[in-house]
């Protein structure tokens, strides 16, 4: 107990007060809401790349992110506005790769280095707060505005609207393209639809996470619920749930203790999936 | 369909599906342009294989052949689930009934395989388009997935259009064959087709084919070996 206290400062132990105390301020409100719009939104987007096996692709769009961010804190622009337009750029480059974009891991990769090679020279130009670099990279609840909160539902019930309606042709192209095809289904294009909902997810989630932990949120609850149950109805809410779960857990114990919401976060998806790993 | 590798089997397929465009010719199916009918063909690709990371269950696969390709959030209908009762139907016929719930990754290949031919059937077909079926199963599971499409033929009432790299498992049950081999094909019954001469005519080599004790063909000699059962995993 000497070790948590010095640790969670400000925590009564009482499940009551200390939700209380959580939302008594409304930078955490803003915070727990963003957070919970984006632990949706990439533990259903997740769910799909975890099955698609694309985690290469959404780890790419994410070091996208980082310049993107960076280079809208550059020139001045909300960084929302950085972390969308970098994403979804990044999400249609992806697209145009020839052949496999998950498998073409030597053209990513040179991508991905070049991503956080831009993004250094932003964040360098701007030398701005120095804690700014580990903001963009490793995530941040502080500070998170009405707006940004908005932005994010908004982006995250446009994405989710288009998952549900595309939901069933996308699982078929998933797990079985060439009968998908031959059925009718438009396979390409359904691959490319959901890259730009992945950068969507990706940049969305980035803005908790920071670029760099943007997996603790997109693969692990995915990954652990794909572990847990071969259902794909069962697995999408499954891995919806242990994302919330995780988020909530992780921007409470960063509010009440003097270490970071991103380790947290990652700790505790880790967690998650090694447990599910065993559990099975 | 019957012949050797790259001699066009698949790709005749395709073109049935409408997934390959002609370049000379015209075909017809059931009727058709290809690709206006593919409603009415159940199709399964050449080697499909989930390895044990694919977390999707057999039943589930079976129903994405039902309605995967239609659009928006499926709900919850009131009264009986005539999909369900389809889907359940088909993995009956299959014998697959034990193991359908499990992840299709943790089946072997020739359950993956049943599972496989439910989905291309679960829509009724009046087509059935099975590429390489028997290819990359072991000997038992390829003369009982043979005898469970002559069954479903029989049954089901559907045409069966059967792409076999090994001619023995299925030559019991094959009204008609294909053969294709030189850039061309001989159409025709087993008996007509599997002789020495046609065969011989077909490869511009010399083709043996045996009767063994209880009736069945078999084919020595084709260049290459592609009949030889295994020799398609020596290379």
């Amino acid at each position: 107990m000497s070790i948590d206290a010095s640790i969670f400062q400000g925590l009564s132990w009482n499940p009551v007060t200390d939700v209380h105390r959580l939302l008594e301020f409304h930078f955490m409100v803003n915070a727990l809401e963003a957070g919970t719009t984006v632990a949706v939104l990439a533990g259903a987007i997740g769910w799909f790349m975890v099955l698609r096996r694309q985690t290469f692709a959404g780890h790419t769009l994410a070091v996208i992110a980082f310049p993107g961010a960076a280079g809208a804190a550059l020139a001045g622009l909300p960084l929302a506005f950085g972390y969308f337009g970098a994403c979804v750029a990044g999400a249609l480059a992806l697209a145009g790769i020839p052949g496999d974009p998950s498998r073409e891991s030597a053209a990513t990769g040179t991508v991905q280095a070049l991503g956080l090679g831009l993004g250094f020279l932003f964040v360098s130009l701007y030398g701005g707060l120095l804690n700014g670099v580990s903001a963009l990279l490793f995530g941040t609840f502080l500070g998170i505005t009405d707006h940004q909160v908005l932005t994010l539902v908004v982006v995250a019930v446009a994405a989710l609207g288009a998952l549900a309606a595309g939901g069933r042709p996308l699982l078929f192209a998933s797990v079985d393209a060439d009968v998908a095809q031959a059925a009718g289904v438009p396979v390409r294009a359904l691959s490319l639809g959901f890259l730009l909902l992945l950068g969507l997810a990706v940049a969305a989630t980035s803005q908790i996470t920071g670029a760099l932990l943007v997996f603790a949120l997109l693969v692990a609850p995915a990954a652990a619920a794909q572990r847990l149950t071969a259902r794909p109805l069962r697995g999408l809410l499954l891995s919806v749930g242990l994302g919330l779960v995780v988020t909530w857990l992780g921007l409470a114990l960063a509010y009440f203790s003097v270490y970071p919401a991103g380790f947290y976060i990652t700790t505790l998806a880790f967690v998650a999936y090694v447990a599910a790993r065993f559990a099975r | 369909m019957l012949g050797s590798n790259g001699a066009g089997k698949s790709t005749l397929l395709k073109v049935t599906l409408g997934l390959v465009p002609l370049r000379a010719g015209t075909a017809t199916v059931l009727g058709r342009r290809p690709g206006d009918a593919n409603a009415d063909i159940g199709y399964l690709p050449q080697r499909r294989n989930w390895d044990a990371s694919s977390r999707i269950r057999g039943v589930d696969v079976v129903r994405l052949g039902l309605d995967g390709a239609r659009w928006g959030v499926p709900l919850p209908r009131l009264g009986p689930d005539e999909g369900r009762r389809r889907v359940d139907e088909v993995i009956e016929l299959v014998g697959a009934g034990r193991y359908a719930e499990r992840a299709i990754g943790t089946l072997s290949g020739g359950e993956q395989q049943r599972l496989l031919i439910a989905q291309a059937l679960v829509r009724r077909p009046s087509l059935l388009m099975l590429d390489e079926p028997l290819d990359s199963l072991d000997l038992t599971n390829q003369a009982a997935v043979a005898a469970l499409v002559q069954r479903i033929c029989r049954e089901e009432d559907v045409a069966v259009l059967l792409v076999a790299h090994d001619v023995n498992p299925i030559l019991g049950y094959l009204d008609r064959v294909v053969y294709f081999a030189g850039g061309t094909a001989v159409c025709g019954t087993p008996g007509e087709v599997i002789t020495a001469e046609t065969l011989s005519a077909l490869y511009a080599a010399p083709i043996e084919v045996l009767r063994t004790a209880d009736g069945r063909l078999v084919v020595v000699g084709v260049p290459e070996a592609p009949f030889a059962h295994g020799s398609r995993h020596e290379h």
